[in-house]
């Protein structure tokens, strides 16, 4: 397995405030990493750090070899995102949203893509209806398959499944693992859903007050450390 | 530089204006309000006046020009605002799309829609009340060519100081026309001002195009070493905002501003 994102040496100091503390870690092609952790442990910062959108303090990402410091653009254009705190434009309609960030990323043949996720999102009956009417279920799915437009190497989920219901998440789940098992897609993924962590990734990272405490496979991981499962691993390191 | 990215900005733009009566009537609302009102205004000191003196290349061509300044700069801050207004920076700016394809959307998306407003002046302004750009002559490219590169200016100005200053400071950009409108010498010869505000005036490029207004109604003819002046400033305050929109974007970066304008909002 290649990495296709390799993080080194990270760290984001605000003032006296340290929000990432010098953590490494790398997400392989069709692997999906659980990035978990306490409010505040740091998890969103290190997301906007590899999107470029926050400068690190210390310490390099590289996207499929390319280092994010010195070839932004580069390294974003096989990158794609979908988190619950940065829904699209909602003066926009879906079909709108879509082919203004299918521009941006410069897709090819981005009218056939754009129907080709409508589909699989089921967001057909909503293409001409403006973003900001939607549920929050369905603005979710709209910014997953804004995520997925590019068909990314690396997709950053940022609490993916926070406002959808049990029957969606697992669907959009299930299209997430199919993105990394078939697209040789790398998935770093946020969320404090255990039940999920466990379901869907590959590996979890355990981050706290901006260090990674604990790392490994996320059904094992519980035992390892003498707890049942991930949420009493969880709960118990958010509580030291 | 991609342009199909700079595109995007453009057609995002359009899609708004487009699907929107409210973003729509300002384009054109304003400034034919204005035509008609200084048009009138024109008509009644012509009448009243001594005979042989015109007021409406005077006043009603300088309220054209003016305006076609004002709408240059808010086109590019609102399409900015656009994505203050919508929270879209994170998404924006997590993207391949580059600062230079971005503030070239802007631009673009301007000259869109101020061109409109420029059609509707110039069509009341012409048919309604005889005015006559035939009349600057040839002067008249560089006279819309200076006053569009300093909208440009204080439009990309504008949005750098928003970005820095988070959304509420919004309402220090829109007045910024009529804050620059006095030294700008719109209506009367700069020679009318005091003394330090002249030393103002003259660092302002729509100061030289006016005098020049001025000038050619009066019979004489445009400097064309003062219109050069008026373009080497405009081109130098366009390259002077660029620079600081860059560095305020920097700085927004590093301090975390843009990933929090969108998850959080700044107050």
């Amino acid at each position: 397995m290649t990495n296709v994102l390799a993080v080194e040496s990270l760290s984001k100091q605000y003032g006296p405030t340290t929000a990432v503390d010098g953590i490494s870690f790398q997400v392989a092609r069709n692997e999906i990493v659980g990035l978990v952790g306490p409010n505040g442990a740091g998890k969103t910062t290190t997301i906007n750090i590899i999107l470029g959108v926050l400068e690190p303090t210390g310490g390099s990402i590289r996207i499929e070899g390319i280092d994010v410091a010195t070839e932004r653009s580069r390294a974003l254009e096989c990158t794609n995102f979908a988190a619950v705190y940065a829904p699209l434009p909602g003066n926009l309609t879906v079909y709108q949203n879509l082919r203004i960030f299918g521009m941006i990323y410069a897709v090819k043949r981005l009218s056939d893509r754009i129907e080709r996720l409508l589909r699989d999102f089921d967001l057909e009956r909503f293409r001409d209806v403006k973003a900001g009417v939607l549920s929050s279920g369905e603005q979710t799915r709209l910014c997953l398959a804004k995520a997925m437009l590019n068909e990314p190497h690396l997709l950053l989920l940022d609490e993916p499944t926070a406002s959808l219901d049990p029957a969606t998440a697992q669907d959009m789940r299930a299209k997430i693992r199919a993105l990394a098992d078939e697209r040789r897609c790398g998935v770093l993924w946020t969320s404090h859903n255990m039940y999920e962590v466990e379901d869907v990734c590959d590996r979890v990272l355990l981050l706290s007050r901006g260090k990674i405490l604990l790392e490994g496979d996320p059904k094992t991981l519980p035992r390892a450390h003498g707890k049942d499962t991930l949420e009493e691993l969880f709960i118990a390191v958010a509580r030291e | 530089m991609t342009t199909v990215r700079t595109a995007a900005i453009v057609l995002r733009h359009l899609y708004l204006v487009s699907g929107s009566p409210a973003r729509m009537l300002p384009l054109f609302a304003w400034v034919a309000i204005d035509m008609v009102l200084w048009g009138f205004i024109t008509k009644y000191l012509n009448a009243v006046s001594a005979a042989g003196f015109d007021f409406v290349p005077v006043f009603l061509g300088a309220v054209l020009l003016w305006d076609f300044f004002t709408r240059v700069m808010h086109g590019v801050t609102m399409a900015f605002m656009e994505d203050v207004w919508s929270r879209n920076f994170l998404n924006i700016f997590a993207t391949p799309l580059s600062i230079s394809e971005y503030v070239g959307g802007l631009v673009l998306s301007s000259i869109a829609t101020s061109s409109v407003g420029l059609v509707v002046m110039l069509f009341l302004a012409s048919s309604i009340f005889g005015l006559s750009f035939f009349a600057y002559g040839i002067a008249l490219i560089p006279f819309l060519l200076v006053l569009f590169l300093f909208g440009i200016a204080l439009g990309i100005l504008g949005a750098a100081i928003v970005l820095r200053f988070g959304p509420a400071s919004e309402w220090f950009i829109w007045p910024v026309p009529a804050l620059v409108s006095p030294f700008a010498g719109v209506f009367y010869p700069i020679s009318t001002l005091p003394r330090w505000m002249q030393h103002i005036c003259w660092a302002l490029p729509p100061s030289y195009i006016f005098e020049n207004v001025r000038a050619i109604v009066a019979g004489g003819t445009a400097s064309v070493s003062e219109l050069m002046v008026g373009a080497g400033l405009a081109v130098i305050d366009v390259i002077l905002v660029c620079w600081v929109f860059v560095r305020v974007y920097r700085h927004s970066v590093r301090t975390g501003l843009i990933a929090r304008y969108s998850a959080e909002s700044v107050s």
